[in-house]
């Protein structure tokens, strides 16, 4: 039977009517295009909540409500309701941003976020502890800039990504654009965000609100990045739509398309499973917006909307099969792919401190554990990031590591950036290990609403722990990337890093090694709801074989890949 | 089977057994049920007729054709929900009537009535039991959890093995169920993750006890007796006089971090005291002076606390007195008047004219005795003359935040302990820091009931506006749980300031619950520090002046509860001109609207 000829089952998705679909199809269908009744939950003063159907339809506005999980029970206690705060995550295509921008964001912070951001892992800005009243004033605030948290959340195309190396050159001033043109291309048209944030006048019209997602969007989150080899600094084998850059002489030519790539699992689930990205093959740099469409609207008319869990484009992939779901993405785009174009990845980890662009100016990369941007005894990462803001006269790139390059500097100007960081205490950020320097963690506790565990407020204590077992390997220059997460979903794109955590229960952890360098490969299971004795006891064991077997060069992933040290591992017996 | 098998020796002849069974024989089960209610008033109607004398006529269990059944789930996922309306689906299909509650909404008031009770129930984290269910937890395993004597239960306890306390919520509920009295019906299951097949085998084999024994006893068992317990004759009355001593269950804050009240939740058990009281009353409590405060005033005065005094004829000593009989923080005109008397102090003399009335207040509000007694020295004083000037200790009247109706034998009170800065020495209420620092848990105070009628909650479902700042909203928290539990219709309208939000929501989530399940209709709140200009309940009203009026048009009753000096006045001056502009009135007319209001008592007040 030819491809053409396979019947495609059809009972989960978007020809089915909504009562045979998931609640979220509904819910989404009567929302009058993401209005719900956010406008009237805003200011009701009894609760410091949105009602349940409002918190949804709110992630497609890119705002979550969570509370402050630390005092829940005290409060309950008190007869209080939870500690409700919103967190508000901007859009920011490619992670790019002005200094106007970057102190509008840090003034934000100061009056509504509790004097902390966080840049997030899909280099974009993240407020925490807004409380309700305070939302509609922060978003206005950074519309005063030209920013927006349209689909910073929900089941649309989120915020895309873009490499951000420090050696950059015009190829990657190209693919920003790019990443933004995207970007501006994807997310909803409804006017419900200008409507509920910016206070506008609801106009009549006949033209249909969403041309595109309809009124049911998308089955669920969908995430498009674009990569420059050789870095693979956003895990380009992570996205549900990837583009590798391809580029010439005359800079970008085109793309090596990869889809179906995605992090969250589900314990105990064993349908959900993390699954890198698969090449399909070259798509022209003048195809890319049809290419988009294309690829969103396979997913948007075949995905799963019966089985949130089985939503995302991977399964969808993998139900429909990858030559049929390819096939269909070229009917719709009217042209075949092309073979792919030969490329290769080195790392998907930063390059910190001064590097010289193309153009004789300078890009520095700063390291900011856990991208929290806050003020620290002894590090005023805030106040120092203001003072180089209110001097630079180039721009700031959010890295996917949730680090900060302060871009385009000239050679005068050097010295000026190093006595601001030297003043606020930033001069030795990079300075540390070099797993501490590829380490990510996600928020977890106590904001968010899904860690079963901590991970910010935890990682830094544990790296130092394994520092020690680095030292006594001699290991402590090794680049290794150590990922966090506070629960198995993988914002900190944990399934791919040599080391990674996923949160279980407080202070418990599933323990996962053998992921690729550059985040070609999936790592393994080899410790359940283990506690820190057993975490530590594990990867000194494996630390030492490494040391001693490894071959010259090769990373600590792939060491455990070749030498059966997983096997050894498993057979311990994953369990406590 | 035979129906010689249930033949209830002893209870009944065999002749009589035979007839019964001839006339169950024909009925339908309608009929049977019928009969069954019948057999069971006229039982009562028997045992009335005997002054309660008469002994039951078995020590059989209650009617079981009548036990009802409930199934109450706890959940985060849904699961145990869904498991929970399949149980019941089976249940009904069986000719059972089950009730479904979630924990999470299920009124805990009902556990003691509950009689066959089936639970499902996931664990989560440490053994814990899902967030919505905590409170049902904490009520169960807690101190104030009733006997259960008269249930029969049975738990589905799901969870995951790959965890250290492997289905430990279900584990729990058990172990505390058994231990307040209950019965078990069946032993535990415990599910792992696929629960489905346990699930349902313990469901069938549960259902079809259930349904047998249903069946069987409502057609072969004739309905018991079950006494019912008259109240206790000839029980001591307590009153202010000779008041009761309660202990204390619980003394919570109900403020959050950073606010600037301490305002407790204070719970307070009445069994045994036969004491009751309506929704409006006060809970009168007998206090005393602190320690230190007592060893100031003896310091200050040159006395020794074991310094002897004969009170209405019983012999005490000063210190005891001071602690116990007399007000030794504010000082009163008379006190005034008799130290300087004693003390000579011309100044004394002089803030005592007629024309002097404000300064003397002025004095008073910035003097304690202990200030008045170091600032003008007697000396050579003894005992009987020093106390002659000082005014008894009087009880504190505190608004009581509950109603028998809802939470039985006890009496809840909000209490935010007056704390201040006198002369650079720190000073508190006599008895709301007395309450708040010493009342723990277990211990006890004597109290009694103030009735108040002129508070009180109009008959019948004539609408109410309640306004209330600060503890002032305590007396609401009664009305609401009494018009919950009567099942009354009538709407309700609450207007509560404070100072923050975030901290100072008294009993926010109470409130949350009762606009949500309807019993209170609407709610106004003033925050008076959130933001820049000041915001007071009275500010509320006026935004809300139509519907107001419109509501009083409609009969709707109003209450005032709380500040007397500010919020009262207040609240009565936004009344006066709510009345004046909504209803197109002059001013004295309007006054006299209101005046009318409170001669109908449709406009009461409890101000402090």
């Amino acid at each position: 039977m030819s491809i053409e000829d396979k019947v495609i089952d059809r009972s989960a998705d978007l020809s089915q009517p909504l009562e045979n679909l998931g609640p979220d199809e509904t819910l989404k269908a009567h929302s009058d295009y993401l209005r719900g009744t956010i406008a009237r939950a805003l200011v009701d003063p009894i609760t410091g909540s949105v009602p349940f159907e409002d918190n949804k339809l709110m992630k497609f506005h890119g705002i979550y409500q969570q509370d402050d999980r630390d005092i829940r029970d005290e409060r309950r206690r008190q007869k209080l309701e939870p500690d409700y705060r919103f967190m508000i995550r901007v859009r920011l295509p490619g992670g790019v941003c002005t200094t106007e921008q970057w102190l509008k964001i840090d003034s934000l912070a100061q009056q509504h976020g509790n004097n902390t951001v966080r840049l997030t892992t899909r280099q974009t800005f993240q407020f925490h502890w807004v409380v309700k009243e305070d939302v509609r004033p922060t978003i206005q605030g950074l519309h005063d800039v030209l920013l927006d948290t349209i689909a910073a959340c929900g089941d649309d195309s989120r915020g895309v990504m873009c490499t951000a190396d420090p050696r950059d050159s015009e190829v990657h001033a190209e693919l920003a654009r790019l990443s933004k043109q995207v970007s501006d291309h994807v997310i909803p048209k409804t006017r419900a965000y200008h409507e509920i944030w910016y206070g506008a006048e609801r106009i009549a019209t006949s033209e249909p609100e969403e041309p595109f997602y309809g009124p049911t969007y998308l089955p669920r989150k969908f995430k498009i990045g674009f990569v420059l080899p050789p870095s693979n600094d956003i895990d380009v084998y992570t996205q549900d739509l990837g583009f590798i850059a391809i580029a010439g002489p005359d800079g970008v030519e085109g793309f090596n398309v990869a889809i179906g790539g995605g992090m969250g699992r589900t314990d105990n689930e064993p349908n959900t499973y993390p699954r890198l990205a698969s090449v399909v093959g070259f798509i022209p740099k003048d195809v890319l917006v049809a290419c988009t469409d294309a690829v969103m609207a396979v997913q948007r008319d075949y995905g799963n909307r019966k089985e949130r869990a089985r939503a995302r484009f991977k399964y969808t992939i993998d139900d429909k099969g990858l030559d049929w779901i390819t096939q269909e993405i070229e009917r719709r785009m009217g042209r075949a792919f092309e073979p792919a174009r030969p490329f290769t990845f080195t790392s998907n980890g930063d390059q910190y401190g001064w590097h010289e662009k193309s153009n004789g100016r300078f890009n520095y990369t700063l390291y900011i554990q856990n991208g929290r941007v806050s003020n620290f005894p002894g590090r005023a990462i805030m106040d120092g990031l203001r003072a180089i803001a209110q001097v630079h006269k180039g721009h700031f790139r959010l890295t996917p590591n949730q680090n900060l390059i302060i871009a385009d500097v000239a050679a005068e100007d050097r010295p000026a950036i190093d006595a601001l960081l030297a003043e606020h205490g930033l001069s030795e950020s990079n300075v540390g290990s070099a797993l501490r320097l590829n380490s990510i963690a996600c928020v977890a506790l106590p904001t968010c609403a899904l860690a079963m565990a901590e991970a910010e407020r935890y990682l830094p204590d544990l790296v130092s722990k394994i520092e020690k077992l680095l030292e006594a390997n001699g290991l402590l220059d090794e680049p290794i990337t150590i990922r966090m997460s506070g629960c198995p979903n993988g914002c900190s794109r944990p399934y791919v890093a040599e080391i990674a955590l996923t949160g279980r229960a407080p202070g418990k952890y599933n323990l996962y090694v053998g992921g690729g360098f550059h985040g070609e490969r999936l790592n393994r299971m080899i410790g359940e709801n283990i506690g820190e004795e057993k975490i530590l006891e594990i990867l000194g064991d494996l630390l030492g074989r490494f040391a001693r077997e490894r071959q010259p060069g090769e990373h600590f992933g792939d060491f455990l890949h070749r030498s059966e040290a997983i096997e050894a591992a498993q057979r311990l017996g994953p369990h406590e | 089977m035979t129906a010689h098998e249930f033949f209830p020796e002893g209870a009944l002849t065999l002749e009589q057994w035979q007839h019964l069974q001839q006339l169950s024989n024909s009925l339908t089960p309608e009929q049977a049920r019928w009969v069954s209610g019948y057999f069971a008033g006229l039982d009562a109607g028997l045992l009335r007729a005997a002054g309660g004398a008469a002994a039951p006529v078995a020590a059989a269990e209650p009617a079981p054709a009548s036990r009802t059944l409930t199934i109450l789930y706890g959940t985060e996922t849904g699961n145990c929900r869904e498991l929970a309306n399949n149980l019941a689906a089976a249940a009904r299909d069986q000719g059972l009537a089950p009730e479904v509650f979630d924990m999470a909404s299920y009124k805990q008031r009902r556990l003691k009535d509950e009689q066959d009770l089936l639970i499902v129930v996931s664990t989560y984290g440490e053994g814990d039991p899902p967030q919505p269910a905590v409170d049902f937890f904490e009520f169960v395993e807690g101190r104030k959890a009733p006997r259960l004597e008269q249930l029969r239960y049975a738990v589905l306890a799901l969870g995951d093995s790959t965890y250290e306390f492997y289905c430990e919520a279900g584990k729990r509920l058990d172990r505390r169920f058994e231990e307040l009295g209950a019965a078990r019906m069946f032993d535990r299951v415990d599910c792992d993750i696929d629960y489905d097949e346990p699930a349902a085998n313990w469901a069938t084999e549960v259902l079809a006890k259930l349904a047998a024994e249903a069946a069987e006893k409502a057609v072969a068992r004739p309905a018991a007796a079950v006494a019912s317990a008259a109240a206790p004759q000839g029980a001591p009355a307590h009153d202010k006089r000779n008041p009761f001593q309660a202990q204390i269950i619980d003394n919570i804050p109900v403020v959050g971090r950073h606010s600037t009240k301490e305002t407790r939740h204070i719970e307070i058990d009445l069994a045994g005291s036969g004491l009751r009281y309506e929704p409006g009353d006060a809970l009168g409590v007998v206090t005393a002076n602190e320690p230190q405060v007592v060893a100031a005033v003896l310091e200050a005065a040159g006395l020794s606390t074991d310094a002897p005094l004969s009170l209405k004829g019983d012999a005490t000593t000063l210190g005891q007195a001071l602690e116990r009989h007399f007000e030794i923080t504010a000082a009163t005109p008379r006190f005034l008047e008799h130290w300087a008397k004693l003390s000579g102090s011309s100044d004394l003399e002089a803030l005592r004219a007629e024309d002097r009335a404000s300064e003397r207040t002025a004095f008073l509000y910035g003097h304690h005795v202990v200030d008045i007694v170091r600032k003008f020295p007697v000396g050579g004083l003894d005992a009987e003359t020093f106390v002659a000037g000082l005014r008894p200790l009087q009880p504190r009247l505190y608004s009581i935040a509950s109603s028998m109706a809802s939470v039985g034998d006890e009496v809840h009170l909000t209490l935010s302990p007056v704390r201040y800065s006198l002369h650079g020495e720190p000073r508190s209420g006599v008895a709301s820091a007395h309450l708040a620092d010493r009342a723990e848990p277990g211990s006890t105070i004597p109290v009694y009931v103030q009735s108040n009628p002129h508070f009180r909650l109009p008959a019948g479902d004539a609408p109410i506006i309640m306004i209330g700042a600060g503890t002032g909203v305590a007396p609401y928290r009664s009305f609401m749980q009494e018009r919950e539990v009567q099942g009354a219709q009538g709407r309700s309208w609450l207007f509560f300031g404070e100072r923050n939000f975030r901290s100072d929501f008294l009993y926010q989530t109470e409130w949350q619950t009762y606009l949500k399940d309807g019993v209170l209709t609407r709610m106004d709140v003033a925050f008076s520090r959130d933001k820049a200009g000041k915001v007071y309940v009275q500010h509320r009203m006026l935004e809300r002046a139509a519907d107001l009026f419109a509501w009083l048009e409609e009969g709707a009753h109003v209450y005032v509860c709380g500040d007397a000096n500010a919020m009262a006045p207040d609240v009565h001056e936004a009344l006066i001109t709510i009345v004046a502009q909504q209803g197109g009135l002059q001013r004295e007319a309007a006054e006299d609207y209101v005046r009318t209001l409170q001669r109908d008592h449709r406009y009461q007040r409890d101000v402090y």
